[in-house]
């Protein structure tokens, strides 16, 4: 093995390799075909919701998607149970993860083996239990927001977690907190003027990848009744043509700008390929 | 005790509401237990749900990881450059997140019995997707949709992998010889094959939890097992709440098997990734 690498160097240097010709073409190929797949709709959509008036390309269709009240009302909504499930998602995480880092390093298998757990209990079947178990006393919650909040922090769990994670392994979390405490900090100034800082940009990533799985989602929306953006959204296609397409292009403007921040933050940290994924 | 929120949370809502499920499916209406629940799962018209949900995460987890992986291999190793592995990478963050609602009516613009692509197809050449038995809102369109978060999630999970395939091995084969396929055959695909089959399980498992993208997209009017999941709980149109818990504890059951599938062959995989 050791010779043959040896013997690919020197051969190498004398020429080209022969195969990198056709490969390179191949390689075009198929990123041409793949960026026809990809554009393709988007272009579609985006020359579909310019249509909204007949016989030219106007913006009339934003206009109206702007204009009803109904579109501000349900982002309103789904914003602030965005900022909610981020919130009550970051309190629960982050000690949790801290504490696995530094006191029970052998709880990250259980950690993790929850959140393997949202995918393996769809949005679907989470909604209907959630309805099954909190639909009569003693904890009717079915008509709380609370439900909804905690059924998004569920589903944001496994990235949020890996976020924390990737930013607290990136920073030497011992050492940290044990340099604030012999300097006499205590846990509470150890934990927002030390830790906190040290991983904000792992939190920023969390949150904004949460905020474009909430934003946008319909299941848990639709089964407990809330009117939701997703909702809102699902509606609007049913009546309406034009509309629908500009609402799914400041979606996935959304989806771009809070994808494309959280991937420029994160590429700082350590967690490479630590956000795949999404709630379909 | 660091951790009892966590579990706490954990167990209220996570939990509790999977074990919900689990003994709803063996009660009968009046709460006695039975087995009839899962049983009527293997009656004709839901076993067919099942299979055709089965089908759809079957046929775009293969298409995703075939075209995922073709794409992902051109970006790594093809001699593209740099820049466009960074925006392919980045796009494909985007879009595996971007679906549901928004997924569904990017392809009715783009293939619906209006959308543009249809449009074009007809009146610049002629050919009539419609009439030739294409229908958006049916199997195949809804699976060319879910390409459309399959691939990009395919690529995502494949590039690591790629990345701890050596320059030097390809390069040792051919100096030994070897043809490309030689290579392929005997050192590339033997080392990917965990990595490449663990993808295919997790692209299956995404895309048979989907439900907003198909409720979306159909209307609800074809026939997944999600689907009939929600119509369930809209209204009950099983004529028998259990029966919809045994619906439900069968995706379930279908979900568990996969991940563990998944993460086994992880491990394996993992020798040659480099992290």
């Amino acid at each position: 093995m050791i010779v043959a690498r040896n013997c690919a160097r020197s051969r190498n240097s004398a020429g080209p390799r022969n195969s990198a010709g056709p490969r390179k073409v191949w390689s075009w190929l198929w990123l041409v075909l793949g960026s026809l797949y990809f554009l393709v709709p988007l272009l579609a959509t985006f020359f579909f919701s310019l249509r909204g008036k007949k016989g030219v390309l106007s913006l009339v269709a934003y206009a109206h998607v702007f204009k009803d009240p109904q579109f501000l009302t349900t982002f309103t909504f789904s914003l602030e149970m965005a900022v909610l499930t981020i919130a009550a998602g970051l309190a629960l995480i982050i000690p949790t993860a801290i504490w696995v880092h530094l006191r029970v390093p052998r709880a990250r298998v259980l950690i993790e083996t929850f959140a393997l757990l949202p995918f393996v209990i769809p949005p679907i079947v989470l909604v209907f239990g959630l309805i099954r178990l909190f639909s009569r006393p003693p904890f009717a919650l079915v008509t709380s927001p609370a439900l909804l909040v905690a059924g998004y922090v569920v589903l944001s769990f496994p990235y949020i977690f890996r976020a924390v994670d990737a930013g607290l392994r990136a920073i030497d979390l011992r050492v940290l907190t044990e340099a604030a405490q012999s300097l006499g900090a205590g846990w509470g100034t150890t934990f927002f003027r030390v830790v906190l800082p040290n991983i904000r940009v792992a939190l920023l990533s969390a949150a904004f990848l949460t905020f474009s799985i909430v934003v946008g989602e319909l299941t848990l929306a639709v089964m407990l009744a809330w009117p939701a953006f997703g909702p809102y959204m699902a509606l609007m296609g049913r009546d309406l043509a034009y509309e629908p397409a500009a609402l799914a292009i400041v979606s996935f403007l959304l989806t771009w700008g809070s994808i494309a921040f959280m991937q420029m933050l994160s590429r700082s940290i350590a967690g490479r390929g630590s956000f795949t994924g999404g709630v379909h | 005790m660091g951790l009892a929120p966590f579990l706490l949370f954990a167990l209220a809502f996570m939990l509790l509401p999977a074990g919900a499920i689990l003994f709803g499916s063996f009660q009968d209406a009046k709460g006695a237990f039975t087995f009839l629940n899962v049983a009527h799962l293997f009656r004709p018209g839901i076993l067919r749900s099942y299979l055709l949900t089965i089908e759809v995460s079957l046929v775009t987890a293969l298409g995703g990881a075939v075209f995922g992986f073709l794409l992902a291999y051109a970006v790594t190793q093809g001699g593209l450059p740099k820049t466009v592995r960074g925006f392919l990478v980045t796009f494909s963050g985007v879009a595996s997140n971007f679906a549901g609602v928004p997924l569904a009516f990017a392809f009715i613009s783009t293939l619906g019995r209006v959308g543009l692509v249809t449009v074009i197809l007809k009146e610049a050449f002629g050919i009539s997707l419609y009439d030739a038995g294409f229908n958006l809102y049916s199997f195949w369109g809804l699976s060319l949709a879910y390409l459309y978060f399959q691939l990009p999630l395919m690529i995502l999970i494949i590039t690591p992998a790629l990345d701890g395939l050596r320059k030097e091995w390809r390069e040792a084969c051919e100096n030994l010889g070897a043809s490309p396929l030689q290579y392929w055959r005997h050192v590339a695909l033997p080392i990917l094959a965990p990595s490449l089959l663990s993808s295919v399980i997790l692209l299956f498992g995404n895309a048979f939890g989907a439900y907003a993208t198909a409720y979306a997209l159909t209307g609800g009017f074809i026939n997944l097992v999600p689907i009939q999941i929600g119509a369930q709980i809209r209204g009950d149109v099983l004529h028998d709440p259990n029966l919809g818990y045994a619906l439900a504890l069968g995706m379930v059951v279908i979900m568990t098997l996969s991940i563990l599938g998944y993460t086994r062959l992880q491990k394996r995989a993992s020798r040659f990734t480099r992290s």
